[in-house]
């Protein structure tokens, strides 16, 4: 902090932003030291959404646990059960089939998809763009009805089990992914003339809350927040999980790190995770779709580590096994939270206005940071 | 010059206005006007519970094998039987199913050997009291009464 220079220099104003703060994307509290309109720190309080998610795990049996996971990061809650069915599947040994393998990626390129296009929507209704969010969450309808047909459920899904997939795939789902392929890439043009060639909108975003690579690594931000830095680090890359080496797909990258480069970032995410499914529904391989699993699981003692890339970052489940029925311990790794712990960095000597904008290129749930 | 012209007669305005004109065209409208017309519910829905019947005999379905309260994450299914002393079988005879808690995440749906405990189409189980939440095994297999208040 700056030495006192003069008497309105020494007033140092404490502003409690949240926990009902509809910018700050559920309970999050962060109080702000301001100097007029600069802020010179940032100090998160959280645990307001806290369930003991992982308490509850060491109570549950493994396949109980699972659509309490779906409750964490209930946006992408596909993808949080997809972690958690790879931990439990490596643990146990098991490896699900080829077809419940194509099926996971796309439903979970569906649900990146949906992710993003719900954090375009309130990430512009945050800055003021009010028309995105309409649009964003149109489309995110048409996600949704996939999912409700797929499993029966719009958000809180349940749709991987361990070993595989309890549900078949219903009738006509080929058809609804490939007409939503095809309508989204020109929805995404129009969301790009509302915004990227809107003068407001780049003048808004640009420069602010900038972290650079170097730093992004050194608080263990993950996610379309590291890339936009520019590091191409993304896990569906760099390891491989539920066979998406067999798909061609770019990690989009930007350089300078800022809210318009992670908004680019996600963006051209969308764009690459058509192409996935494209892929993936072009030849979904027949077969069955749960691999053997005793239905009386217990896994050996052991543990496990799996990682993948949610739609936030990434996403880790490490799961301790005793050889009972439940998990002796169960850690989630999540997005989120850790992306969350960057704020402080970004926000100091911004305006009060742009940590809201912060706060949203974040992207995070506070479902996720709380557990 | 061009840029005048564009500020003078709104053109970047008009364009901004055209998208959202566009965007009226009724295949567009994606809003449920949900009391007065039924939404579309997929067909593997997971809402309300149900306990089916044979309906030939009206008998219930289920052999009373409890696998749904066991594989129920939040407990909240209780089974109650009786052993037939003729027939050597379960009898059942209390089913209930606690809503107020449940997750709806069709585990118990998946456990059941003979389809009898099912998760249906049907959403509005909306009820005054907290007790009216719980249903037992005539709600479940007729599906929920409404309150009868004294006129």
């Amino acid at each position: 902090m700056s030495a006192v220079e003069t008497f309105l220099d020494s007033n140092e104003l404490v502003l409690n932003m949240g926990p009902q703060h509809p910018s700050t994307h559920g309970v999050l509290r962060i109080i702000l030291k301001l100097d007029g309109e600069k802020v010179n720190g940032t100090e998160c309080v959280i645990g307001y959404l806290h369930r003991g998610v992982e308490k509850i795990a060491e109570a549950r049996t493994y396949q109980m646990f699972a659509p309490y996971v779906d409750r964490m990061d209930y946006i992408s809650a596909v993808s949080n059960g997809l972690g958690y069915c790879l931990a439990v599947e490596k643990l146990g040994g098991i490896e699900a089939p080829p077809r419940a393998q194509a099926v996971r990626v796309i439903l979970t390129e569906l649900n990146r998809i949906a992710s993003h296009l719900f954090w375009l929507g309130t990430h512009a209704l945050d800055i003021g763009a009010i028309t995105p969010l309409f649009y964003t969450l149109r489309e995110r309808e048409e996600v949704l009805k996939i999912f409700e047909n797929y499993c029966g459920a719009r958000l809180t899904t349940h749709a991987f089990r361990i070993g595989g997939l309890q549900y078949e795939l219903y009738e006509g789902f080929e058809e609804q992914v490939r007409k939503f392929c095809d309508d989204l890439p020109g929805k995404i043009d129009e969301y790009e003339e509302l915004l990227t060639g809107n003068r407001i909108w780049v003048e808004r975003l640009t420069g602010v809350g900038i972290l650079n690579a170097e730093d992004c690594k050194r608080y263990g931000v993950s996610g379309p927040m590291i890339r936009a830095a520019g590091v191409p680090a993304d896990l569906r890359k760099l390891q491989p999980y539920c066979g998406y080496e067999q798909y061609d797909f770019d990690v989009p990258t930007r350089v300078n790190g800022d809210c318009f480069d992670r908004y680019v970032v996600r963006m051209a995410e969308m764009r690459q995770s058509v192409r996935i499914i494209q892929q993936a529904a072009a030849n979904v391989p027949t077969g069955p779709v749960m691999a053997k699993v005793p239905k009386v699981f217990k896994p050996a003692i052991g543990e496990a580590y799996v990682s993948i890339e949610a739609p936030k970052g990434e996403l880790g489940y490490f799961i301790v096994s005793d050889g009972t029925l439940n998990p002796y311990r169960l850690r989630v790794r999540p997005p989120s939270l850790v992306n969350l712990q960057s704020l402080d960095a970004m926000c100091k000597g911004t305006l009060v206005a742009d940590v809201v904008a912060i706060i949203g290129t974040i992207d995070i749930v506070l479902g996720e940071v709380d557990r | 010059m061009k840029k005048l012209f564009r500020r003078f007669f709104l053109v970047d305005f008009l364009e901004g206005l055209w998208v959202t004109f566009r965007n009226q065209h009724p295949k567009y409208i994606y809003t449920e006007q949900y009391p007065a017309e039924r939404p579309q519910i997929a067909e593997r829905y997971r809402g309300a519970p149900r306990l089916n019947i044979n309906p030939e005999n009206n008998e219930t379905l289920c052999i009373s094998c409890n696998l749904c309260a066991i594989a129920c994450p939040e407990n909240l299914i209780v089974v109650g039987w009786d052993r037939n002393p003729v027939t050597k079988r379960k009898d059942l005879t209390t089913f209930i199913y606690d809503t107020s808690r449940c997750m709806f995440c069709g585990l118990c749906e998946d456990a059941c050997p003979v389809d009898a405990l099912e998760l249906t189409q049907d959403f509005e189980m909306a009820s005054y009291t907290r007790e009216g939440q719980i249903w037992d095994r005539r709600m479940l297999e007729e599906g929920p009464y409404p309150v009868k208040y004294k006129s």
